[in-house]
């Protein structure tokens, strides 16, 4: 009778749960309704891991000895789990946003591979479909924990080479292809043999190594400008391997969140790549960069230095002025400076936008929060479609911090790395200004023409710094008119 | 024991058909300016792993099954939380030009950028 009253409760409210999930996600996707949506999903979050106490109700006839200390250690686990991450995530600086949530991440594929794990080690999963789709929800949560661990370690800068070696690939497609041969002799022995589950207990610790192992070394080689694109494949593999999961459990809540946001990760996923004009294929497989480094600088003319303060007073006197920030911005924390001076150049009556590339920073629209973070208006931001045309009658453009989504090589050089990939066209404008920490060449290890150009002129320093000299400089001015 | 609605092979692939593009039609046409918030915001919706890992723990019996188990519901809550946490900061602090930002969040980000500067 309770048992029944229960699971009815349960249903329902897990039913709203996942309403309140998507519907929050839908308004997520409009700026104006998008700080309403994460609270919407959030009280559909909050109900379901309430609700999910009703299963006390009816629990299997063998664990009933042990539900106090099941109960204990689950409102321990969600007290420290939650807590830790709550406050971390709180306390957290903008910048570090993306390896935060490829940890956050990880910690949601672990999740899903632990839940796979004690279905399998309890022998619960039954059935070939049931036993395969755990399986393959392991593999994949798996993968997307050891994976994302390692991008939030690159991130982070805790790893700070990239580990690549010759035959590389083929290292990785063995280990894979070892993991589901593994997968599929569990399945047949299990299905054929009638061999009870419990008794290969070591085998299942071995696919599950094998597929921790295959997340950390698909994840070490990939570089830090292609981060963008490896986080949100792991986002919508764990959303995938939560939706398996969920299945297994047969848990409709979890089967419809997960693979929304499996099919939206991917989505998410190939408008990175797009951006990049490469495919997801090519950016984990192919080590990039390693290939560019090759070819010697061929162009003509030379890198013009110029003091932060100089090009800080020429835009003051522009009547327009583009500015196009990239990684280096993050990296020196620059932000904040960025809208200060932008703040003066606008009160000198200087039209200022911000044009924003689609794959700048190291997560998709991260120079959008960044920005967003320094109070900068979101009206005041374009994307590379919106902006394009208007380079070729700007005043000047400063580049801050961005290197290969500046490169004009990607129009012209049909050798380069980086050919067809849509670039915001800068060389185009009257003057440019380029902040960068020294003479180094970017992610994709190329020279960039741009910095050659006639019209260009190099700020050397960090972008914080030279910020606070060109802010120093206008004031100045206006200090000696006064 | 599981719930009284079986969920068949094939009802699952219709869910999950159907799930899949609710997924790509509700994040098809947002702005690129949203991807990192949406790229959290659904890192956030896949936290709700951490219900069918309380399922898993509370039906525990062997010592093994517990110790899974409490770290299937430590991510998971790990997931939910930071990801709330991360995801709403982050929308908090998209403004249009016509309203004033809030100086709340504006001044505890400066005093975050700064401390982690200093370090």
């Amino acid at each position: 009778m309770f048992n029944t009253i229960a699971q009815l409760m349960i249903g329902i409210i897990d039913l709203a749960a996942a309403f309140l999930l998507i519907y929050g996600l839908k308004r997520m996707s409009s700026p104006v309704t998008a700080p309403s949506g994460i609270f919407v999903a959030g009280g559909g979050m909050l109900v379901a891991i309430l609700a999910s106490f009703l299963y006390i109700v009816g629990i299997r006839s063998d664990a009933q000895a042990h539900l106090p200390l099941n109960v204990g250690l689950a409102v321990a686990a969600l007290i420290i789990g939650g807590g830790a991450a709550w406050w971390s995530g709180k306390r957290v600086a903008m910048t570090s946003m993306p390896q935060m949530v490829a940890l956050y991440n990880g910690m949601g594929g672990g999740a899903a591979a632990a839940i796979a794990a004690m279905e399998l080690l309890g022998n619960q999963a039954k059935g070939i479909s049931v036993l395969s789709l755990t399986l393959i929800g392991a593999l994949i949560g798996s993968v997307s924990l050891s994976g994302s661990l390692i991008a939030w370690a690159k991130l982070d800068g805790r790893i700070k080479q990239a580990l690549r070696f010759t035959g590389q690939q083929v290292v990785n497609g063995l280990v894979m292809l070892v993991t589901l041969i593994l997968g599929g002799y569990i399945v047949m022995m299990t299905q054929m043999g009638g061999t009870p589950l419990l008794a290969m207990p070591d085998l299942i610790y071995l696919f599950f190594g094998l597929a921790l192992l295959f997340g950390v070394l698909m994840t070490l080689p990939i570089g830090g400008a292609d981060m963008p694109v490896v986080i949100s494949i792991y986002n919508a593999l764990t959303g995938l391997a939560v939706g398996l999961e969920g299945f297994v459990l047969q848990n409709p809540a979890l089967m419809i969140a997960g693979m929304v946001v499996g099919a939206a990760g991917l989505l998410l996923t190939l408008l990175m790549a797009k951006a990049m004009n490469r495919s997801v294929g090519n950016v984990i497989f192919t080590n990039f960069g390693a290939i560019a480094k090759t070819k010697p600088g061929t162009i003509a003319g030379e890198l013009k230095p110029v003091d932060a303060g100089d090009a800080g007073i020429f835009m003051r006197y522009a009547s327009s002025v583009i500015i196009v920030p990239g990684y280096g911005l993050a990296v020196a924390h620059g932000q904040q400076k960025l809208y200060e001076f932008v703040k003066l150049l606008q009160a000198a009556g200087v039209t200022v936008k911000f044009a924003v590339h689609p794959v700048a920073g190291r997560m998709p629209g991260q120079m959008d929060v960044l920005l967003a973070e320094a109070s900068v208006p979101y009206d005041m931001i374009f994307q590379l479609e919106d902006i394009n045309d208007e380079f070729s009658h700007t005043d000047a453009v400063l580049v801050i911090g961005a290197n290969d989504v500046v490169n004009p090589a990607a129009r012209t050089d049909k050798s380069s790395p980086i050919f067809g990939m849509p670039i915001l066209n800068v060389d185009q404008a009257k003057k440019v200004y380029v902040v960068k920490r020294g003479e180094g060449r970017g992610y994709a290890g190329i020279v960039n023409a741009l910095f050659y150009g006639e019209n260009c002129d190099m700020v050397y320093g960090d972008a914080q710094a030279a910020l606070i000299k060109m802010i120093e400089a206008v004031r100045g001015l206006g200090a000696a008119a006064a | 024991m599981t719930f009284d609605i079986g969920i068949s092979s094939f009802v699952a692939l219709y869910i999950f058909m159907l799930a899949g593009f609710t997924g790509w039609v509700v994040i098809g046409r947002v702005p690129a300016i949203l991807h990192t918030p949406l790229m959290s915001g659904s890192n956030f919706v896949h936290g709700i792993v951490v219900v069918g890992g309380l399922f898993a723990l509370l039906n525990a019996s062997t010592l093994q099954e517990q110790v899974i188990g409490f770290f299937a519901v430590l991510l998971g809550a790990g997931n939910a939380a930071g990801g709330y946490a991360v995801t709403e900061r982050m929308l908090a602090m998209f403004q249009p030009s016509t309203t004033k930002p809030k100086h709340a969040v504006a001044k505890h980000a400066v005093k975050k950028t700064t401390g982690s500067k200093s370090s």
